[in-house]
């Protein structure tokens, strides 16, 4: 195993808790972004504000930072045209991180979705899916990502792919996200996963952390943290949105404030959560508001 | 007639509310064992015996609109119910649109080379920033079942291509489609630049997509709203006084 695997491993194992970041997304579109435009190129034209988002939350906070790659696969880069580009954009993501981070502060990977479905009901081949996953995780671990983040998956079929495509082509920790969306029968991914069915699944791939991300506000994934700890033996991530997003006149906002969802990371803290931070809509400022609370109650 | 194909009683099973329940059997009691076969068939995603018994049925002169009502919408009707109760996920709603286009590729050929004209030109696209295209594609499929003729522009559609595409076609009615509520907004943008393109007055448009409501509609200047791709059938023929 390499220097990165045992640090980042390590370090999270000694500490009874990381704090991670916030949403990349709605961040880089309050700093300019189109919405719907990709976040990704910006590691290329705009890597300043890249830098400054992770330094920004390392500021607040944050133990570890997601890399802007959340879309940086074939697929998704093929639809903005900027699909030959993927190797720099992959790296540059991790390296701007890096750039920002200080002693003990971790830069993850983050790959998310390919946003295709898996043959025979969409047109992408196992083969295929796992080459582009491997990729994108040889890219972000050239650029020095300390670990990856497979995040917003749906599909079981597809998570272990690119778990395997990240094990087999990297030496990366690696830690996985599904995201469930609660119905009137309780709790579901868009292809009809269960918390319970994850962790079955996850349990015997080598991701060292797993958990749930987006889709839903704090109390909702506090829910879906019971229904996984209620069965992994391994160590859990909780990535909230700042709730589901409203329209208010022209804008696209996330009311869920700081002190309302830094009580609840705490109290996901105390329940046994590894790692908790944001998704879409959670600020700098809010990680600051968790950090500040958590240094109140002493609990660091 | 009542029903009697197994395997759709034991849908109606899974329909909890009883309105709906209700109104899908007087649906299906109008209908055949051909038909309902066809319905099972669609629910269950059975590519091929949908297109295997549309095919037979157009042989033994079955109007085409009796096989896409009592047939197909039927079907897709359950599938819209199950899909929000949970029941199905969108793999087994993707399969069924799958069965619903492959017993479509028999009958639009017939839907719209019969004398009666073309109801209207319409345009669909789902709007900048947004890739989500499974209802949109439904509602396509259902409004050229109903007799409009359609041209898809797909997901990730900026406004100049809507535009373009009005100017280019002439089309008279714009359905717009957004999953997303980062994304809705563009519908709004879209219809401002219909209006600095000078064309706002010269087109209807309709939105839709699960986080549109009739309010969000009302408020950006829409003229028409859908919850669901029967629905979005209705709205047009209701925009084009087709009604
Ligand atoms: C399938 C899906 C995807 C697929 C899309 C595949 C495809 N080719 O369409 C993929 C995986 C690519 C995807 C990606 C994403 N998704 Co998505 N996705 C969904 C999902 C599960 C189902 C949508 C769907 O197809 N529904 C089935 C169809 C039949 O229903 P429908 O689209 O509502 O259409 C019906 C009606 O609304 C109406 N209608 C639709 N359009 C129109 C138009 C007119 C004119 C009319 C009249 C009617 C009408 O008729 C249709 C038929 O009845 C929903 C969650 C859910 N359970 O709804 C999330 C969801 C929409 N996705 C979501 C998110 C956040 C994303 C991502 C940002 C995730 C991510 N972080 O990567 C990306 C965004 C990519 C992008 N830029 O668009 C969120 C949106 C949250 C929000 N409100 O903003 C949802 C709600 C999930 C969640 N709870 O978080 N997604």
């Amino acid at each position: 195993m390499t220097e990165q695997y045992l640090n980042f491993l390590d370090h999270l194992a000694k500490s009874p808790y990381f704090i991670s970041d916030g949403g990349i997304g709605t961040y880089l579109q309050s700093h300019g972004l189109e919405p719907g435009d990709s976040p990704e190129k910006l590691n290329l034209t705009q890597p300043t504000v890249i830098r400054q988002m992770a330094k920004s939350f390392f500021d607040a906070g944050s133990d570890m930072v997601l890399t802007n790659s959340f879309g940086g696969n074939k697929f998704m880069l093929k639809k903005y045209g900027v699909e030959s580009q993927l190797h720099e954009i992959n790296r540059e993501a991790a390296s701007l991180g890096r750039m920002a981070a200080g002693e003990n502060q971790w830069v993850i990977g983050s790959i998310g979705p390919s946003g295709e479905f898996l043959q025979p009901l969409g047109n992408v081949s196992h083969e295929e899916m796992y080459d582009a996953f491997a990729a994108q995780a040889q890219a972000l671990e050239e650029g020095g990502a300390n670990g990856i983040l497979v995040e917003t998956m749906t599909s079981l079929d597809e998570i272990t792919i690119a778990i395997d495509a990240i094990h087999k082509s990297t030496a990366l920790p690696i830690l996985a996200t599904m995201t469930f969306d609660k119905g009137p029968r309780g709790y579901f991914s868009m292809m009809g996963v269960t918390p319970d069915q994850t962790v079955t699944a996850l349990s015997n791939t080598n991701v060292a952390v797993l958990g749930a991300n987006c889709g839903n506000g704090i109390d909702q994934m506090t829910e879906i943290f019971e229904l996984l700890r209620r069965t992994s033996s391994k160590p859990i991530l909780i990535h909230s949105n700042a709730g589901i997003p409203k329209i208010v006149g022209k804008e696209v906002v996330y009311n869920e404030e700081p002190e309302y969802m830094a009580e609840y990371f705490i109290s996901l803290i105390e329940r046994g959560a590894k790692i908790v931070g944001g998704c879409c809509g959670v600020t700098p400022k809010h990680i600051e508001m968790l950090r500040d609370l958590l240094d109140k109650k002493g609990l660091c | 007639m009542p029903i009697t194909n197994k395997g759709l009683l034991e849908e109606l099973t899974h329909i909890s509310k009883q309105d709906e329940l209700q109104h899908i059997t007087k649906m299906l009691e109008k209908t055949d064992a051909l038909m309902q076969q066809v319905s099972y068939a669609l629910i269950c995603g059975d590519n091929e015996t949908v297109d295997r018994l549309t095919k037979q049925a157009l042989d033994e002169n079955y109007e085409a609109n009796t096989i896409l009502d009592d047939g197909l919408i039927a079907g897709m009707a359950i599938v819209g119910i199950k899909f929000r109760d949970n029941i199905i996920f969108v793999p087994e709603v993707l399969i069924s649109a799958r069965a619903m286009k492959a017993g479509m590729a028999h009958l639009e050929p017939i839907l719209s080379a019969s004398d009666i004209p073309p109801l209207g030109i319409v345009i669909m696209g789902t709007v900048k920033g947004d890739l989500h295209d499974i209802g949109k594609n439904l509602c396509i499929m259902m409004l050229r079942g109903a007799g409009f003729v359609v041209h898809d522009l797909g997901v990730d559609t900026k406004p100049e291509e809507f535009i373009e595409a009005i100017e280019e076609q002439e089309a008279s009615l714009i359905g717009m489609s957004a999953l997303l509520t980062t994304t809705m907004p563009n519908m709004g943008r879209t219809i401002e630049a219909f209006e600095e393109a000078g064309i706002r007055d010269a087109v209807k448009v309709m939105v839709g997509g699960a986080p549109v409501t009739q309010d969000f509609a009302d408020e950006m200047g829409a003229d028409g709203y859908g919850k669901d791709a029967i629905d979005c059938v209705d709205i047009a023929k209701e925009l084009l006084n087709l009604k």
